[in-house]
């Protein structure tokens, strides 16, 4: 205890070294934690979401851009398919498709998507309501737990939505009759905590009340959906060729969440590896700082370690001083890295909460953490395993007479 | 008490130096004299065990310093022998008491603060006692260093040029104070320097000769 005590007295004593040493090796720490956690957060909440959807089924575009928008409603939707198209997918007994979910997007509120669809949705999604009723009438809104909390809504509240997905008060529709709160989801941590549910029909009748001239005269053929997230019965030869047949032979686009993801990941992949490989050299770069300013105050210390000898330390005491101030060193700055981590993604996700909806909890601690966090400790004892060696050889007699 | 005898050291590529034998009971103080180049320095460290003397023998404490196993030499050193030096030097992390603090742990020997205070007391520094060395005069480190080679009660306190570094006044203090203190403790008072203001003081002296 008493020699940690004279390790940390000595870092402490030279405060600027100390303050470099941690700077950098907090942030390596907490550019490899942050990225870590960072990844395993999106891939959690983005499995999460996939709630085993096997394909997702829209207006032609990017197929990534389907998916984002129908599925993390993230992305705007690539536009709208007639109700009569979607229908075959529909149909209860299909021989393929286990579960069929309409949406309608477009409209929002405050900023948070108002989703048209169906009592598929909840079972999609394994959703239960915590407040209010399941079961809508047209104009109804079930809302997600996260939007209830941020925007404070209460059973029987009102409210006009606004067109398009953004939170912009002129384009209010101001004459369309208004939707009401009748039910509130309990959280799922999935898309659907951050979503204003209601029956698809209460999406048609806010377009064709007429404040879009161009949906005046709609009939219900007419009716428009946006995309249907399909699950199908089984997985065989005839579910592998049903997207390249939709696509192939109908106005439809048919994409597979489990592809357009994986083509994402490998997207997003490209610049995390960037990112861990910049912590990696920073992690270096503090390593040889460590070993720099350790080396270097040795030379000036050696007079102190002589003296320490004289005053009844072992060789192997000195060498355990030096190695320990290494493991101080990387005990402070590995923590730091780490908290400095959960901090960022604190704030990331304070920030994706509002711009996005997408909530994140950032004090969850991953196991890899803590192997990093031994990493980290490992690398300061070795940085400062050459000079401890050296300290060894200190030849008090001759270092006593300079 | 201490008997060296036969005692010569050759360094690598030097020419063989023999020294005369050197004995002290407690309570003895001896004093070294010799111009700078007759190997005093180098005595003290055959003396404190920091060189392996070519021939003879050093005991100390009934032990031969040689004898000691090694990994307990450290630890025999900081337990028997005090040493001061010209130049004092100190943990520049640590503070006046922290200081003889250390020597206390590193000698293997238990804290004792009360003793820590009372040695400051007599060598009048326990108004600095949480100061840091470097901010201390001169004479004031040299005082802290002697109390500092006190501490564990050592049989032989060996100094090295404990007095060239200062003035008349400090020169006579740190003296008085070396003799005083060493008799506190009983402990062989060996100081090594070629500084002629000491010799009325101390009036058993071995000179060192060059060797031809």
């Amino acid at each position: 205890m008493y020699s940690l005590w004279l390790s940390w007295k000595h870092l402490v004593h030279k405060p600027a070294q100390l303050t470099l040493n941690l700077v950098l090796l907090a942030l390596s720490t907490g550019l490899i934690a942050g990225v870590m956690i960072f990844n395993q957060m999106v891939t959690e909440r983005l499995d999460r979401n996939l709630a085993g959807i096997d394909l997702v089924i829209g207006a032609k575009g990017s197929p990534l851009q389907l998916i984002l928008a129908g599925m993390y409603h993230l992305d705007v939707p690539t536009g709208n398919i007639s109700l009569q198209s979607a229908k075959p997918f529909l149909r209860a007994g299909h021989p393929l498709i286990e579960r069929a979910v309409p949406l309608s997007l477009g409209d929002s509120y405050q900023g948070y998507r108002i989703v048209g669809t169906d009592s598929s949705f909840l079972q999609l999604y394994g959703l239960s309501i915590s407040q209010g009723r399941a079961n809508q009438s047209p104009m109804d809104i079930l809302a997600g737990a996260g939007v209830a909390r941020a925007l404070n809504l209460k059973i029987g509240q009102t409210f006009q939505s606004v067109h398009g997905l953004d939170d912009n008060v002129d384009l209010e529709h101001a004459d369309s009759p208004a939707f009401r709160i009748t039910g509130i989801l309990a959280p799922s941590g999935t898309v659907a905590d951050q979503l204003l549910l209601t029956p698809l029909e209460s999406v048609w009748m806010v377009h064709d009340h007429g404040d879009h001239p161009h949906d005046e005269g709609q009939t219900e053929a007419d009716h428009e959906i946006t995309t249907l997230l399909i699950q199908y019965k089984v997985r065989n030869h005839l579910t592998l060729n049903l997207p390249r047949n939709i696509n192939d032979n109908t106005d439809l686009m048919a994409a597979s969440p489990a592809m357009e993801m994986n083509r994402l990941y490998l997207l997003l992949g490209a610049g995390t590896d960037l990112l861990h490989m910049l912590a990696w050299i920073i992690l270096v770069v503090s390593g040889l700082s460590i070993f720099v300013s350790m080396y270097s105050s040795l030379q000036a210390r050696r007079y102190e370690l002589a003296l320490m000898r004289v005053m009844g330390s072992t060789p192997g005491g000195l060498f355990r001083l030096i190695i320990q101030e290494g493991f101080l060193l990387a005990l402070g700055g590995g923590i730091l890295g780490l908290f400095l981590a959960h901090a960022g993604i604190w704030a990331a996700g304070n920030f994706l909460e509002k711009e996005w909806h997408y909530a994140f909890d950032a004090w969850i601690f991953l196991p890899e953490e803590g192997w990093l966090f031994l990493g980290v400790l490992l690398f300061g004892i070795l940085a400062a395993l050459i000079p401890a060696w050296q300290s060894r050889k200190v030849d008090i007699a001759q270092t006593l007479v300079e | 008490m201490i008997h060296a005898t036969g005692l010569s050291y050759q360094y690598p590529g030097g020419k063989l130096i023999t020294f005369p034998d050197i004995h002290g009971e407690s309570n003895d103080r001896l004093l070294i004299l010799g111009e700078s180049g007759t190997g005093k320095t180098t005595l003290l460290q055959l003396l404190s065990g920091l060189r392996q003397p070519k021939t003879g023998q050093v005991l100390i404490h009934g032990h031969d310093l040689q004898q000691v196993p090694r990994r307990e030499q450290d630890q025999f050193r900081g337990r028997y022998i005090g040493m001061v030096f010209q130049t004092p030097h100190f943990l520049q992390a640590l503070n006046v008491e922290e200081n003889i603090l250390l020597a206390q742990r590193l000698a293997g020997q238990p804290v004792d603060r009360q003793a820590i205070i009372r040695l400051l007391e007599q060598v009048g520094l326990s108004h600095r006692i949480h100061a840091f060395p470097r901010h201390c005069s001169q004479g004031e480190q040299q005082r802290l260093s002697l109390a500092r080679a006190l501490i564990n009660k050592p049989d032989i306190l060996l100094a090295d040029e404990p007095t060239s570094a200062l003035d008349d006044r400090h020169c006579q203090e740190v003296v008085g104070l070396l003799e005083a203190q060493t008799a506190a403790v009983r402990s062989t008072l060996i100081i090594v320097t070629h500084d002629q203001r000491i010799k009325d003081r101390i009036p058993h002296t071995i000179t060192l000769k060059h060797h031809v």
